[in-house]
């Protein structure tokens, strides 16, 4: 046998397929007649020197993939599988593994750590496997050198597999111990040192308690600014690696190291390979991040999740001596760098750490950049006005408009003429940059002083549309920029300043998409996706030239469902403008819809739009599905009761809509256009609701949807309910107990952090929508004697999360609702129900006396519908 | 263990325009929802805060009498933003306000201008008691009668649940709400239709399902029996019959207890909807009404047909439906003339050219202008109104008619109706 799966493996690595495919099939076969023989054979393969390398390490490979998969419920299997195995023979298989660290062959050993990994991550957890720590621990005091570095690696793995919780402290120190022995400079090997550094990047999650341990914690700092300045590249880029994880980690710990940190990075932007200099400025991009994050805490609410971090001012303190050293930077750009689309060097992060230094110290950047820029901006050589120009473009987000409005007046003149006139491609697209950003942040309706005048409207329009002929990537930015330039007249009211312009800005957009390099720089996509932006922002004045669209774009949806005989190539390509399309009929559809004048004149268009529609699903690809869809929801929004007419073509879309589990995107996405529907057809859209409801009630049960999706499905259930009354009937013995389980899961939330309350009150306003809609569906009913049962839980739920203390604005005023409907349903039935429910009290109270209006309307809603059940 | 990838986005907007449509339609739907939930609930608390204000200080009884009670059928208005307004603050609206608010809580009928299909099958039909319209609320152990145009007509104790303070202790749940006609002569409430009995609401229920609960609770209530001293007016019911051959000759010639109006015809399947809706029709001739053709306030019948059609800014003159129907122009010069503004409600003669139709549709009207509208009135006249008239005068629309279409249809079974117009 053992011989046989050598051969076997071979063969499924042969080059000839008809080899590989049987040798595939005869593994499936062998794993599926016999799975712990098939595991004992791996192990057994790849701990065997005898046998060839790559025999061993595919062993090693196919037994990871039996551990573990990508695809959640897929990996939850395999783990159920390998726990039910014999323990004697998963005792046997772990011991071939601890026996493949010391194979002299490196690929064995490499593999052999990553399925050590895999393991752990499953027995760890469940306490098994107590030892094995234990006796990696003691390989570490092995002579072999190669025995050490193997062990450190598997320790890397580990720690990367397995969370914090499931390993004692002690055996925590003795892994950090280990690990940074193995770095320390002392260390002869540097293969032995490279490895301890990967992993002490992974460990780092474990040594919260040492990193308290001011003697640790500067021992761990210590050693990882020596390997900063390790003789390997590969162990300096590691380092710095792990500075930049520390930095998030342990931010609050770093004070006493800065100074020493600014002349490590400093030293390695300046001279180090752009690898690890990469990394050095890293580190204080992220402590940016950091630092902008706590002082928007500082700057928000603070009765909700204080941070207990505290702000250091690292950046703002470096800054005399971080902004020149970013700056330098600027002026190392590569030739072609806005042509590849994966290029990272140098100038790209530097300049990107400037905008984040900007948005974290605000106006106090202002003068230290300037100078550069008066310097630069004029020079002769290109490298000098491009970085000029994007250490402008970078400083727009942070600092006030006070600051920077005055030098945008002047300079706006300028970049207008270097747009149209700079020789050099890269320039110009820094700069076509750069006015987008002016745009974004410096132009609208909030302004004090509007940068954009009636004296430069005009220009500032002719030189965009002019460059949008240039090369494809100046193009594109140009593009952007004119996306932000109609942005801010989005509430400028009923006359805007782009009116005289708009037939031209249309046009160029539309002749963009028409250009035959549009694929490049991703020049089609900003086009349609700036003419969305300017339909958004149509006024009455031009909002007859948006309905004159319709049939244009109707027609460029049509022509790429004409094209036949596509190759996989230009399948994509037709798809993804076919989304592009889709994406623009459903903002257009949107802004006709939103006034009966406009609405009527669009109306001529419904029956030919929808048929493209239908048509485009033919097509079938996940993203032109989801534009699609949010297109249907929006020409059922306009439709109204006249869409019941498409439901007979449109369900069966709607329901692959809502069974797409993988691309949770397109199931949401269909679950808010089942809300449309339910909302435009009332109750004729009753025929359909089994459907419905039967798709919508196997999402919830499934554990492979994205839970994101959940909370929506419970919310449509309220759509649902509204719109068909009384009929919901035959489906509240299902929705009923799934909302009442749900509501359970969702009561308690101590203990979970911001992005679980941040879910849970997702949670809770859909399953309180779903109730809402239920208890109004009813109320015109005589069957309202039906939703009485469930009342006294409905009512804990709200008691409950009251409780909680966590809820936000939004569950609020959707729970108080909900209490108002259950009363105004279920009148005297559930009066004393009510009368003993802490909501009717003091959770009434709270919402009464909220500052929010929409709080305060529900309430007041709630304390009427009570006060007529509870009054005899 | 492979290096670390930190690249950054580069030049790019920090929202990708995709993920702004996905979350405008999500702020959509919300919004959507919210106003969806919204309107329930309105409903809803408009007929619970009811009866609060039957006790209202500022009654609008000064707005009374309406001479042009009996003989016109309330019109609805088209004014959107009027009907958003909750009961409590209708209360405070004054004059065309107030009536154009609570002409609007009513269920109107739009007058039968042609047969409508299936009417054996799918119609109701009885004989409309002549007498002013109204909503009896009984709720907190009173009971309130309010005219379309707001205004308290009577309150009084009545045998509806929680009309009156009895001993038995009533649910506050149990308000209800009656659609009625009060008749003068007998001083009888006459029960027309039921949009809330004991707390329940009947919006959302087809009219066969409303008759049959009004039938069977009214009696049980006790209503339905003589005055006494806890039940100051006796409630009637109408009988109402299957819109058949025989049905609806009992309608016509039928012996009832109270004057005749004409004949009301409702379809069975049609929700309580507050209005004008086609699904409820009003018809009348010498036989069944005394009130066929529009009197004038003297109550003489006029040479010409009148009408009365509101002034737009545009110089249109507009119906009240919902869209409204263009009955003409006046120009410039001649509003200015006569001190007219948009909004005014203006009346008019039909001269001699009448009313010209083009494929059924009414192309042109010959008018004649007679002058303003009395300030209380809140409504011009309903495109169906202005034809039935028109009709009434010319070629009406008979009983025979009526009859002749269901003929057709029982014997071919198709839905073929031969148009009367």
């Amino acid at each position: 046998m053992a011989l046989e799966v050598t051969q076997i493996l071979l063969s499924a690595q042969s080059v000839d397929g008809s080899v590989r495919k049987h040798a595939e099939e005869s593994l499936k076969q062998f794993q599926e007649q016999n799975l712990s023989g098939f595991l004992l054979s791996l192990s057994g393969e790849l701990a065997n020197d005898e046998k060839p390398v790559d025999s061993r390490k595919l062993a090693g490979l196919v037994l990871k993939n039996a551990l573990d998969a990508k695809e959640q419920h897929r990996r939850y299997e395999l783990i159920q599988r390998w726990l039910s195995l014999d323990v004697g023979v998963k005792t046997q298989i772990k011991t071939c593994l601890l026996q493949t660290l010391l194979s002299s062959v490196h690929e064995a050993r490499s593999t052999a750590s990553q399925v050590i990994a895999k393991v752990a991550g499953i027995e760890l957890p469940q306490k098994q496997w107590p030892e094995l720590i234990g006796s990696l621990l003691s390989n570490i005091h092995q002579v072999p050198v190669h025995v050490k570095q193997a062990t450190l690696e598997t320790l890397g793995y580990l720690c990367e597999e397995v969370s914090p919780d499931v390993v004692e402290q002690d055996h925590v120190n003795k892994i950090l111990t280990a690990v940074v022995q193995g770095m320390n400079a002392s260390e002869a090997s540097s293969d032995v040192r490279l490895a301890a550094t990967r992993a002490l990047y992974n460990a780092l999650g474990f040594a919260q308690a040492n990193f308290t341990n001011d003697m640790e914690r500067d021992y761990i700092m210590r050693v990882v600014c020596e390997a900063t300045l390790a003789k390997e590249v590969k162990i300096r880029q590691a380092a710095f690696e792990c500075l930049v994880s520390i930095s998030s980690s342990y931010y609050e710990k770093l004070g006493p190291y800065m100074q020493d940190i600014f002349n490590i990075t400093a030293k390695a932007v300046k001279e180090d390979e752009e690898p690890v200099a990469l990394q050095a400025i890293e580190f204080w991009s992220s402590i940016c991040d950091e630092e902008i994050d706590i002082l928007e805490e500082y700057g928000g609410d603070f009765t909700t999740a204080v941070s207990d971090i505290p702000c250091f001012y690292f950046i703002k303190q470096a800054l005399p001596a971080l902004v020149p050293m970013l700056l330098e930077t600027l002026l190392k750009q590569e030739e072609d760098q806005d042509l590849d689309e994966g290029a990272w060097n140098l100038a790209m992060a530097g300049g990107t750490c400037l905008g984040l230094v900007a948005r974290t110290v605000g106006n106090d950047i202002v003068p230290l950049v300037m100078p550069f820029i008066e310097e630069n901006i004029t020079k002769p050589d290109w490298r000098q006005r491009e970085g000029a120009t994007y250490a402008f473009g970078s400083i727009l987000e942070g600092p006030s408009p006070n600051q920077l409005v005055p030098l945008v007046n002047v300079a706006l003149n300028f970049m207008l003429t270097a747009l149209a006139k700079d020789p050099n491609n890269h320039v110009k697209d820094t700069t076509a940059w750069t006015l987008g950003r002016i745009f974004e942040f410096l132009h609208g309706s909030t302004m004090e002083t509007p940068i954009i005048t009636p004296a430069n409207c005009q220009q500032i329009i002719t030189v965009l549309l002019q460059s949008m002929k240039d090369a494809p990537n100046v193009a594109e930015k140009a593009c952007g920029a004119l996306y932000f330039l109609a942005q801010g007249f989005e509430d400028v009211g009923p006359s805007s300043p782009l009116t005289p312009f708009f037939q031209e800005i249309v046009q160029s957009l539309l002749t963009v998409t028409h250009r035959e390099d549009a694929g490049e720089s991703r020049l089609r996509t900003a086009a349609y996706e700036t003419l969305n932006e300017v339909v958004r922002c149509s006024t009455d004045e031009t909002v007859p030239m948006v309905l004159q669209l319709v049939p244009i774009i109707m027609m460029e949806l049509h022509k790429t469902l004409e094209e036949q005989k596509l190759s996989s190539d230009e399948r994509e390509k037709q798809n993804e403008l076919q989304g592009l399309l889709c994406g623009c009929l459903q903002v257009i559809i949107q802004k006709l819809a939103a006034s009966d004048a406009t609405k009527y004149a669009f109306m001529q268009y419904a029956d030919q739009i929808m048929n493209l529609f239908l048509r485009v699903f033919a097509c079938r690809s996940a993203t032109v599905h989801e534009e699609a869809m949010l297109a249907i929801g929006a020409l059922a929004y306009a439709t109204g009761p006249d869409f019941a007419k498409y439901m007979p073509d449109f369900y069966k879309y709607l329901e692959m809509g809502l069974q797409n589990f993988e691309e949770y995107q397109v199931c949401a996405v269909t679950v808010g256009v089942v809300g449309d529907i339910c909302r435009a057809l009332e109750e004729k859209v009753l025929p359909w609701c089994d459907g419905i409801m039967t798709q919508l009630l196997k999402d919830l049960s499934s554990n492979q949807l994205h839970r994101s999706v959940k909370p929506p499905i419970f919310s449509c259930f309220g759509d649902i309910s509204l719109a068909i009354g009384e009929n919901f009937e035959k489906y509240l013995m299902y929705a009923m107990p799934m909302l009442q389980s749900a509501a359970e899961l969702s009561s308690h939330t101590s203990g979970a952090d911001d992005e679980m309350i941040e879910y849970t009150n997702l949670l809770r306003n859909g399953i309180l929508e779903a109730y809402s809609g239920i208890f109004q569906g009813f109320k015109s009913s005589p069957k309202t004697q039906l939703l009485i049962p469930y009342a006294p839980h409905i009512l804990q739920f709200l008691d409950l999360i009251y409780m909680e203390k966590d809820m936000d604005e939004v569950v609020m005023k959707t729970a108080i609702g909900v209490l108002g409907d259950l009363a105004d349903t279920l009148g005297s039935n559930a009066g004393s129900l009510i009368q003993q429910s802490l909501s009717s009290k003091d959770f009434l109270n709270e919402c009464l006396s909220s500052d929010d209006h929409l709080i305060k309307e529900s309430a007041e809603w709630a304390k009427l519908a009570i006060s007529r059940a509870i009054s005899v | 263990m492979a290096p670390h990838d930190i690249r950054r986005p580069f030049k790019r907007a920090a929202i990708s325009d995709q993920q702004k449509r996905r979350e405008l339609s999500l702020q959509r739907q919300a919004q959507n929802r919210t106003e969806a939930q919204l309107q329930a609930r309105r409903l809803a608390s408009s007929i619970l805060s009811f009866p609060n204000h039957n006790s209202d200080p500022q009654p609008l009884e000064s707005l009374e009498p309406l001479v042009e009670e009996i003989v016109e059928e309330p019109e609805t208005d088209a004014a959107g933003d009027i009907t958003e307004i909750d009961i409590r603050q209708a209360a405070r609206l004054k004059g065309s306000e107030a009536r154009r608010w609570f002409a609007s809580q009513l269920m109107l009928p739009e007058w039968m201008i042609d047969v409508p299909d299936r009417l054996v099958e799918d119609w109701y039909v009885f004989a409309r008691p002549s007498g002013k319209r109204c909503f009896v609320v009984s709720s907190n152990g009173t009971t309130v009668s309010r005219l379309r145009n707001g205004s308290q007509l009577h309150r009084f104790p009545s045998a509806l649940p929680n009309g009156a303070k009895t001993k038995e202790s009533r649910s506050a749940q149990s308000y209800c709400i009656l659609d009625c006609i009060f008749h003068e002569l007998d001083q009888t409430y006459y029960v027309i239709d039921m949009v809330c009995w004991a707390g329940i609401s009947f919006y959302e229920c087809t009219a066969e399902f409303r008759f049959f609960w009004m039938n069977s609770k009214l009696v049980e209530s006790g209503a339905c029996e003589a005055p006494s001293n806890y039940h100051r007016y006796r409630f009637s019911l109408i009988p109402v019959y299957g819109c058949d051959h025989e049905g609806l000759q009992t309608a016509y010639t039928g012996e009832v207890p109270y004057v005749k109006d004409g004949l009301l015809f409702y379809n069975k399947h049609a929700h309580y909807q507050t209005g004008n809706t086609p699904l409820v029709l009003v018809w009348k001739d010498e036989t069944c009404s005394q009130y066929v053709i529009d009197t004038d306030n003297k109550g003489q019948v006029p040479n010409q047909q009148q009408v009365v059609l509101e002034l737009q800014d545009n110089g249109q003159l507009v119906t009240s439906d919902d869209p409204p129907v263009v009955l003409g122009c006046l120009n410039a010069t001649f509003t200015q003339e006569t001190g007219l503004h948009s909004g005014n409600l203006v009346r008019f003669a039909v001269n001699d050219g009448g009313l010209t139709f083009v494929d059924g549709k009414l192309e042109k009207a010959d008018l004649h202008y007679v002058g303003k509208v009395h300030r209380a009135r809140a409504f011009a006249d309903s495109y169906s109104k202005i034809i039935f008239q028109y009709m009434v005068r010319n070629s009406p629309l008979r009983i025979e008619h009526l009859f002749a279409s269901m003929g057709t249809v029982s014997e071919q079974g198709s839905n073929e109706v031969e148009m009367v117009g």
